[in-house]
C-alpha cells in the first residue's frame, strides 16, 4: 500500500445548468519521502488536484488516501505552500510561523519547545534575521521562504507546493530550489509540487506527472527521473539522464499535448 | 533621478550651490520644515482671520441678528475663561457639559461597536443572514436619529439610557455595513490558511477575520463616531440634564447667543478630535494590514 494514494479522482463544476468536467480519473501513488511534480499547461487542473489532496476542494468521484485513511477535509498533515505565499500581513514573519506551530502543537509541546521549534524552522529557510519584520517589508523570495517554513513547521506528512516559485525571478528561484532540495534531503517529507517549469520539475523530482489538457484533464504520462541525490544544477547541465528527461517532458508538453492555439 | 533637478534648475544654480554643500543641507532641511509648516498653517490662519473680519463687519451694524466675534468674546468671557466651574445642577462650566456628552457618546458608541462588529460579521459570513437582515437594515438605517428618541423614552422611561440608545442606533449602521463588506472581502487565501490549520470558528474570528477586516471596520467606526456626535447634541436638547446639547438649548432660551456660538466652537473641535482619534487608533491597529 502506498503512502499517499490519489485514486480515480474526478471533479466537475456545474455552473448555470452546464456541467464542466475539469478532471477525470486522476490516479497517482506516492511513496514516503518521494518528491513528485505535477506539470501541465495552465488550465489543465493541476491546482485542482493539489486542492483536492489538501482537502480544500471535494472530489466528485474517487478520493485521496493518506496512510490508508481517506482525507476529505483540510488539515496540517497536508500543509500547503501557496503560490502567492498567503502570509498574514498583520503578523510578523515569526508570528506567521507561530500561528501554525501554536495551533498544531498546542498541548503536545511546551511553550518553550514551541518557541524553539519556530526558531528552528525559521533557520531552516534562513529567515532568522528577519523574524520580526512584516511580510510587506521583505522580498518576494523571502515571503515564499516563510511560507515554506510555516508549512514545514506543521510537520506535514505530505508537503503540497502550488507553483511555489512561479512569481519569483530566475536567480531567486534557483536559490530557493536549492534550499528546497536541501530541506527535502534532511526531512524526507513526501512532496507534491505543481510547476509549469520543465527544468524545475526535472531538477527536483523523483517522478514527474504530466497532465493532459482540459477539459476532462487526466494523467498523461509519469516519468521517473533517475538522478542521484544530492543533485547539483551545474553538474546536470550536460548529464545525459537529465537532458533526456527534460526532452521527454518538453516533447509531451509541446508536441503531443500542445496547447490549442485558441486557448493559449 | 539625481540629474533631474540640476537640469531643471539650470547650470548656474547648480554651480553656485556646489561649493558649500554641507552647511547648505542642514539649512535647507530647516528651511524645508519651516516652509512645510508655513504651507500648511498660513492658508487656514488667513482664511480664519478673513472670516472673522467679514463676520465682524456684517454683524456690527445696528439691527444685526447675531453678535460680532468681538461681542461674543466679551459677553461669553465667563464661560470661556471658567470651563471648570460647578454650581450644582445644570449650572456647570462647558467642560462638564462636554464631558457628560462625551460620556454618553462613548457608552453608546462602545455598545454599537461591539454589536455592530458582531452583526456585521454574521452578515458578512452567512448568506442567509445577509438576505434576511439586509433589507431590514437598509430601511432602519434611513430613520433619522431623533425619530428614535420618543420610542426609546417610552421604552426606558428615562433620559439617560434613551440618549445612549439614540447614539447606539445612529452609529451602528455604518459599523455593521462596513464590517460585513470587510468580512466578505477576506481573501480566499487567508481562509485556506485557516482551513489547513483547522482554526476553530472563534480562532478564525479573532486571528483572521478581525485583523483582515480591520481597515473596513475602522472606516465604519469613523463614520459612526461622526454620526453619534451629530446626534448627541440634538438628543440632549430634548432630554435635558447636563450635556452640551442642553447647554445650547438653555442658552437659546435665555437669549445668550454668544454662549451658543462658543458652545458650537467646542462641539466642532471635539467632533474633529473624536474623528481623528478613531482614525489614529485605526492606523495603529491596522498597521501592515492595508499594505498586503
Amino acid at each position: 500500500m502506498s503512502y499517499l494514494s490519489i485514486e480515480n479522482v474526478g471533479i466537475s463544476f456545474t455552473r448555470a445548468g452546464r456541467t464542466n468536467e475539469v478532471l477525470r480519473d486522476v490516479s497517482v501513488k506516492i511513496d514516503k519521502g518521494e518528491f513528485v511534480s505535477l506539470i501541465g499547461h495552465s488550465g489543465c487542473g493541476k491546482s485542482t488536484v493539489l486542492n483536492i489532496v489538501a482537502g480544500l476542494l471535494k472530489a466528485s468521484t474517487g478520493g485521496v488516501l493518506l496512510e490508508g485513511k481517506e482525507v476529505n477535509s483540510p488539515g496540517p498533515d497536508r500543509a500547503v505552500v501557496f503560490q502567492n505565499h498567503s502570509l498574514l500581513p498583520w503578523l510578523t514573519v515569526r508570528e506567521n510561523v507561530a500561528l501554525a506551530v501554536d495551533k498544531v502543537f498546542k498541548g503536545k509541546k511546551s511553550k518553550a519547545e514551541r518557541n524553539a521549534w519556530i526558531d528552528h524552522n525559521l533557520s531552516l529557510v534562513n529567515m532568522t534575521h528577519a523574524a520580526d519584520r512584516r511580510p510587506s517589508e521583505i522580498s518576494g523570495g523571502m515571503k515564499q521562504r516563510v511560507g515554506i517554513a510555516r508549512a514545514l513547521a506543521m510537520e506535514p506528512k505530505v508537503l503540497l507546493l502550488d507553483e511555489p516559485f512561479g512569481a519569483l525571478d530566475a536567480l531567486t528561484r534557483a536559490h530557493l530550489q536549492d534550499s528546497l532540495m536541501d530541506i527535502h534531503a534532511r526531512l524526507k517529507n513526501a512532496v507534491i509540487m505543481i510547476t509549469h517549469d520543465v527544468d524545475e520539475a526535472v531538477l527536483l523530482s523523483d517522478r514527474i506527472v504530466m497532465m493532459t489538457n482540459g477539459p476532462s484533464a487526466t494523467v498523461g504520462e509519469i516519468l521517473r527521473v533517475d538522478l542521484e541525490r544530492p543533485r547539483r544544477r551545474l553538474d546536470l547541465v550536460e548529464d545525459a539522464t537529465y537532458t533526456h528527461a527534460r526532452a521527454e517532458v518538453l516533447e509531451f508538453l509541446y508536441a503531443r499535448h500542445a496547447k490549442p492555439a485558441i486557448a493559449a | 533621478m539625481a540629474n533631474t533637478p540640476t537640469i531643471a534648475a539650470g547650470p548656474g544654480v547648480a554651480a553656485s550651490a556646489k561649493p558649500k554643500r554641507a552647511p547648505l543641507v542642514t539649512m535647507a532641511t530647516l528651511n524645508c520644515v519651516g516652509k512645510n509648516l508655513a504651507k500648511n498653517l498660513i492658508p487656514p490662519v488667513v482664511v480664519l482671520i478673513a472670516f472673522l473680519v467679514i463676520w465682524e463687519m456684517l454683524c456690527s451694524r445696528p439691527g444685526a441678528g447675531l453678535p460680532p466675534p468681538s461681542r461674543v468674546v466679551t459677553e461669553a468671557w465667563d464661560i470661556i475663561a471658567h470651563p471648570f466651574y460647578d454650581n450644582g445642577g445644570t449650572d456647570k462650566g462647558l467642560f462638564w457639559h462636554i464631558a457628560a456628552s462625551i460620556q454618553r457618546v462613548a457608552l453608546g458608541f462602545a455598545l454599537a461597536t461591539v454589536a455592530g462588529i458582531l452583526t456585521g460579521t454574521l452578515i458578512g459570513q452567512s448568506e442567509w443572514a445577509m438576505r434576511g437582515l439586509d433589507p431590514i437594515f437598509q430601511v432602519l438605517r434611513t430613520i433619522p436619529p431623533l425619530a428614535w428618541l420618543p420610542l426609546s423614552l417610552a421604552a426606558f422611561r428615562d433620559g439617560q439610557p434613551s440618549a445612549i440608545f439614540v447614539i447606539f442606533i445612529t452609529s451602528i449602521w455604518p459599523i455593521i455595513i462596513n464590517t460585513a463588506v470587510g468580512i466578505r472581502n477576506i481573501p480566499q487565501d487567508y481562509r485556506n490558511v485557516a482551513a489547513v490549520l483547522r482554526l476553530n470558528p472563534l480562532e478564525f474570528f479573532a486571528k483572521i477575520m478581525l485583523p483582515s477586516a480591520a481597515p473596513y471596520i475602522f472606516t465604519g467606526l469613523r463614520i459612526g463616531v461622526g454620526l453619534s456626535w451629530l446626534a448627541i447634541v440634538a438628543a440632549e436638547m430634548l432630554i435635558g440634564g447636563v450635556g452640551i446639547g442642553f447647554f445650547i438649548w438653555d442658552a437659546w432660551n435665555s437669549s445668550h447667543i454668544s454662549e451658543i456660538i462658543v458652545a458650537l466652537v467646542y462641539v466642532g473641535v471635539i467632533g474633529f478630535i473624536l474623528d481623528r482619534f478613531v482614525a489614529f487608533v485605526g492606523t495603529l491597529v491596522t498597521r501592515g494590514t492595508a499594505t498586503a
